[in-house]
């Protein structure tokens, strides 16, 4: 039987354990042993805003029960450090014992990058007093305990991680600034338009935004100096400036390694033994940070390890960024940062800021190669439908862009209707049958319901049915 | 027709069982706690059948190839003869028996006790499979037992809020839609059906991917702080373990898969949660489905985690389809199961039937529905197969492969009203009666047993179900005092065969039903309106949240079959229209297959509104004139499947079964759209 390390205990390396049992229930072609450096269980980490949110409990966000290990037959062992790979002997070392494997996988995740920013480091290395990072579940419950209502709080960085905690915080009743060094939100995934428009409607919800400056100083118990001069309080920093691949086991043991570590499409790396998934990996040049690839990946590499499908092959994922915030729907996917007057490509763009709403699509051949849909929720689920399944977008534009259908004229008159419009469905009968059954001396409803049947199945039509006979009796000439 | 007073019945359609009356074969609705005196169109023309000329009055042998009249001694003998033959030869395995969620109860009893006994097979199975069967095993392993709605119909007129999955009723039961009126309607539907017209909020998303949404809901109902913990603490087991995997489904997640808007999905739960009474429906949408069983377990759970069931004024309930369709399935026509919901592998259950059929031995456990007709003419499958209220050549899935197999077998008998298209290629038909000149009981919707009595004559030549099986039994060497021909004795052993059992009927008796009392199993002497509000029907009294993990459609599309095709039902048929077909009013109304499209998807295929098409999926082709509609998602086509010959939609249905249900995935398979 073939040994399997896993070298991390995060969303990959736990997702990776679990798609490997799937296949092999009962452990009978791979062992299975995980290495985890944090003592607690796995957990989710996309939910750390909505813990930070207050939404869901630290329990609540756990990937796995206690007892999952051993009713799983892994060999799961947390709270150890990995210091050595050595892949002659084919063994890793934590801390002083030695862990033999056929096939190592390192899902080591990655970690915060904090700005050089004076201040924010203490002498040891670590983040000032005052200061904590947005990555683990440890991480949120220093931000919960400091989170009291009506504290003033600095977000560094306004990238997707920064904003959902920014929402979260000022959800729980903090004064929340973010500061970014680029002139618009989310640099990455928006164009300046959509940009401003995100900034403000958060805004709207509370917090506020010092952007295009630096922060040049951190005065634990004060707040942040920042390159124009001006000064934000704060008795919480939140560092959310980025990540970095945790590469240094890699590199140490001779792994190549770029800005993470290289994989191909067997999610190999330059070792064809070690292979390597999730933030710590770095395949065709992409360095994802986030979860779908990284369970994409962890089902491909179960597959060739177990030799369920020993052809597997990771080809890469579509990315589509949403933001997870209460009472904003963002998303983008693709290529947005096209010009509106591109020739290869249609965009469309619509903006209404006053409401909050900016949508921008890009279609080549009739198909979205690129979005950004905020506060369009409706747009949002739509257009990201056509681009992951590939579908050619409607050709009511309009509509896809503004989430449905405009609404319908108001109702028509029953002058207007045309004689085949069915008017009660349960019965079949058309407003033809209704005018004639009339004219036939059937004037009340009760009368029309004896001789057509009409609203005499839901019931749903009688407005309907009486709205007709109205009609008709107010179009009767009047008689003497 | 010699009927000259005004007599009380129920409509022979779908399981709301709509209250009428019949005068001189004429039909008109009645007051009534389910109808309220609405009628549909199909009710209101269900009398045309009692005097319509293509009724069969004469039993028919295949002779030289040709269907001709004999009389009912010889064709009770030749079919007799031949499954001794049969059964001599091969094993009593050999004979096969195909019910349906039509028949009443005392004859899907009758016909559970035939098999067994007088064919001794342990090869029978019904079309409620293909109906029932997910939301059934899901109701079974959440709360112990399954009845459809485990509270009276018009408790919905209470509720504040409604959320329904995957149900038509404006369509498929429209009288029914009055008990939705007072609620805020939540409708799930990948199409914007009439009934998701009338809802407040309907979310839609993509075919196949319930299970996700429903996970999706649970999770945002933990998330939002709407989750039930008294409830959960004091009624329930095994939350844990079902949130472990509905928190891995947050709501962006599920967007990405379903196409439901967050906003949507928040906006759902919150109306549920906030209403002081709410119900969770399912219907056929969600659970005709190779993961059905799972994904109703996943709508349970979000019921349980709400505080519903078994609470009064709200809950969690199935649309129950066919007219017995929940009687149907208790009491022995089901390949696992006896008379009285009771598991054909329970050693006391067997005994108990033992004693009151007054035999030494029984059949075990058979092959399910599809899996029976797979099977059929194969070398280890049945050679023989009697069919009693059921076209499974129109209703079955993957429909040209179930022709093939009856075409395989050495002998096929029908028992019909008239010449469905599965009676029309069998070597045997026997003319049997309809639900107006014949007596027997039908439990509807709600659990609630309801007598329908003789209101006409029945037409010269044809013959009960009862008749059918006591001919067959006696020739068979069976006592003919074991089959009764009368449905009152029928049923009085029906008592005793499920006195004890979950779906006990032992305190229900005619009399008592002519009466009018309203008796909803399980009826010892009291009926029981409501189940579960003291506790749950498992042993330790607590519903059981069951760890379910969205799969998704076996066949998703790909470059040669693009779109994904959805199957369903129109208002003026019912089931495979082998009855509603002959209505001419109902045919005027619906007269021919047809395929809703997006128009862009249409125009796509070169063809425009109006026009005839080739749909087309990995097991066959269906032909249907296109609708354009520009509320279906562009990737999606629907087919209503109440239609013959070419038309029939089954003929691309995916026959993948659920691994609890045996369901077929009916709702979802991958098809390409041509003109022809």
């Amino acid at each position: 039987m073939r040994n399997v390390v896993i070298v991390g205990y995060g969303m990959a390396g736990a997702r990776l354990a679990d798609e490997i049992r799937r296949r092999d229930p009962k452990a009978e072609r791979v062992s299975l042993t995980v290495l985890g450096d944090e003592s607690h269980p796995a957990y989710n980490r996309v939910l750390l805003s909505s813990v930070v949110a207050g939404s869901l409990t630290p329990e609540a966000v756990r990937l796995h029960d206690p007892d999952w290990a051993a009713k799983h037959h892994v060999d799961l062992r947390l709270g150890g450090t990995v210091t050595k790979i050595d892949r002659t002997r084919r063994v890793v070392h934590v801390d002083d014992t030695e862990v033999p494997y056929d096939a190592l996988v390192l899902a080591t995740g990655a970690r915060s990058w904090v700005p050089p920013t004076p201040g924010l480091l203490d002498g040891n290395g670590a983040l000032a007093p005052g200061a904590v990072a947005f990555r683990s579940l440890d991480d949120c419950a220093r931000i919960v305990e400091k989170a009291s209502p009506g504290t003033p709080v600095a977000v560094l960085g306004g990238g997707l991680l920064g904003l959902e905690a920014a929402r979260g915080l000022a959800g729980r009743g903090c004064l929340v600034t973010v500061v970014h060094p680029v002139g618009h939100l989310m640099e990455r995934q928006l164009d300046a338009g959509a940009g401003r428009v995100l900034a403000t409607t958060l805004n709207g919800l509370g917090i506020e935004f010092r952007l295009g400056v630096l922060a040049t100083k951190y005065v634990p118990g004060d707040g942040l100096e920042l390159d124009d001069g001006t000064h934000v309080p704060a008795d919480l920093v939140v560092v959310s400036a980025g990540v970095r691949a945790e590469t240094g086991l890699a590199e140490q043991a001779g792994i190549e390694v770029d800005r993470g570590i290289l994989v191909d499409d067997a999610l190999r790396t330059s070792d064809p033994r070690v292979h390597a998934i999730g933030d710590c990996a770095q395949h065709v040049g992409t360095v994802s940070g986030l979860v779908q690839p990284a369970w994409e990946q962890a089902a491909v590499l179960a597959d060739r390890l177990t030799g369920v499908a020993p052809a597997a092959r990771y080809a890469g994922t579509t990315v589509v960024t949403r933001l997870k915030a209460r009472d904003v729907d963002l998303a983008a996917l693709g290529d947005v940062h096209v010009p509106v007057d591109s020739v290869d490509d249609e965009v469309l763009c619509f903006q209404d800021p006053a409401r909050g709403r900016y949508a921008k699509l890009v279609l080549r051949d009739d198909k979205v190669t690129g979005a950004i849909v905020l506060g369009a929720p409706d747009a949002a689920a739509a257009i990201t439908q056509l681009f992951d399944r590939g579908l050619p977008a409607p050709t009511d534009r309009l509509a896809l862009l503004l989430g449905r259908a405009l609404p319908a004229e108001n109702e028509a008159s029953p002058a207007d209707l045309p004689a085949a419009a069915v008017v009660c469905r349960c019965n079949t009968v058309s407003k033809g049958q209704l005018v004639s059954a009339w004219r036939g001396g059937a004037t009340t409803l009760s009368a029309i319901a004896e001789v057509t049947r009409a609203s005499t199945g839901c019931g749903g039509c009688k407005d309907a049915v009486c709205g007709i006979v109205d009609w008709l009796a107010a179009s009767q000439p009047q008689s003497a | 027709m010699t009927a000259s007073a005004s007599i009380d019945t129920h409509c022979p359609y779908c399981a709301l069982q709509c209250a009428m009356s019949i005068d001189n074969g004429k039909v008109s609705p009645r007051e009534f706690p389910t109808n309220r005196g609405g009628l549909c169109q199909k009710g209101w023309t269900s009398a045309e059948l009692l005097t319509s000329p293509a009724r069969l009055t004469t039993p028919l042998v295949r002779r030289d190839g040709e269907l001709t009249p004999a009389t009912w001694d010889e064709a009770l003998d030749l079919v007799a003869d031949k499954l001794g033959q049969l059964r001599q030869a091969h094993g009593p395995d050999s004979v096969g028996v195909f019910g349906g969620g039509g028949l009443t109860n005392e004859k899907s009893y009758l016909l559970g006790k035939f098999a067994r006994v007088a064919l001794g097979t342990s090869q029978i199975d019904y079309n409620g499979r293909f109906c029932m069967s997910s939301a059934a095993a899901a109701g079974m392993k959440a709360f112990g037992l399954d009845r459809g709605m485990p509270f009276p119909v018009t408790d919905l007129d209470r509720a504040d809020a409604i959320l329904l999955v995957g149900g038509n009723p404006a369509e498929t039961m429209p009288p029914f839609v009055q008990h939705l009126k007072n609620a805020e309607l939540i409708v799930i539907d990948p199409r914007r059906t009439p009934t998701a017209e009338l809802a407040t909020l309907h979310l839609q998303p993509a075919p196949g991917t319930d299970l996700a949404l429903a996970l999706g809901l649970l999770h945002t109902a933990v998330a939002d702080g709407h989750l039930d913990r008294e409830y959960l603490a004091e009624r329930t087991t095994g939350f844990d373990d079902a949130w472990r995997i509905a928190a891995t489904w947050w709501p962006e997640r599920v967007e990405r898969v379903t196409g439901v808007p967050v906003a949507d999905q928040r906006a759902a739960v919150r109306i549920l949660a906030e209403a002081a009474n709410a119900y969770i429906l399912t219907g056929r949408g969600t659970e005709q489905h190779a993961s059905g069983a799972d994904t109703v377990s996943a709508w349970i759970n979000l019921a349980l985690a709400l505080g519903l069931p078994g609470t009064k004024y709200s809950g969690y309930g199935c649309l129950t389809g066919q007219g017995n369709g929940q009687g149907g399935r208790e009491h022995g026509q089901k390949a696992d199961q006896l008379p009285g919901y009771r598991k054909i592998d329970d050693p006391a259950a067997r005994e108990h039937i033992m004693n009151v059929w007054g035999v030494d031995d029984l059949p075990g456990p058979g092959r399910s529905a599809y899996e029976l007709l797979d099977a059929l003419g194969q070398p280890d499958g049945p050679k023989a197969l009697l069919v009693f209220g059921s076209n499974v050549i129109v209703s079955a899935p993957s429909s040209q492969h179930v022709a093939d197999r009856l075409a395989a077998l050495d002998l096929l008998v029908v028992c019909d009203l008239v010449l469905s298209e599965t009676a029309a290629v069998a070597d045997v038909v026997l003319p049997i009666t309809q639900w107006a000149e014949e007596s027997g009981t039908m439990t509807n919707l709600e659990g609630r047993i309801l007598l329908r009595q003789v209101a006409v004559a029945a037409p010269e030549g044809v013959r009960s179900d009862l008749d059918v099986l006591r001919g067959l039994a006696t020739r068979l060497g069976q006592p003919a005092e074991r089959f009764p021909t009368d449905p009152e004795t029928v049923f009085e052993e029906l008592r005793l065969a499920s006195k004890g059992g979950t779906a006990d009927y032992s305190g229900v008796t005619y009399e008592r039903l002519r009466q009018g009392e309203a008796l909803h199993w399980p009826v010892v002497q009291e009926s029981t309106p409501r189940n579960f509000l003291d506790r749950f029907a498992h042993p330790d009294g607590l519903a059981r949240f069951i760890p379910v993990e969205h799969r998704g459609p076996v066949e998703m599309p790909d470059a040669e079959y693009p779109l994904q095709a959805t199957t369903g039902r129109v208002l003026q048929h019912y089931q495979s229209g082998a009855q509603t077909r002959l209505v001419a009013e109902l045919n005027r109304a619906e007269p021919e297959a047809y395929v809703e499209v997006h128009p862009d998807t249409a125009t796509r295929a070169g063809l425009g509104n109006g026009a005839m098409a080739a749909v087309v999926s990995r097991r066959g082709r269906t032909v249907a004139r296109v609708r354009c509609v520009p509320s279906m998602r562009i990737d999606v086509v629907f087919l209503p499947f109440h239609y013959a010959g070419d038309g029939r939609a089954n003929l691309l249905t995916n026959p993948v079964l659920d691994p609890t249900s045996r369901m077929p995935e009916f709702k979802v398979c991958a098809v390409r759209l041509e003109s022809v």
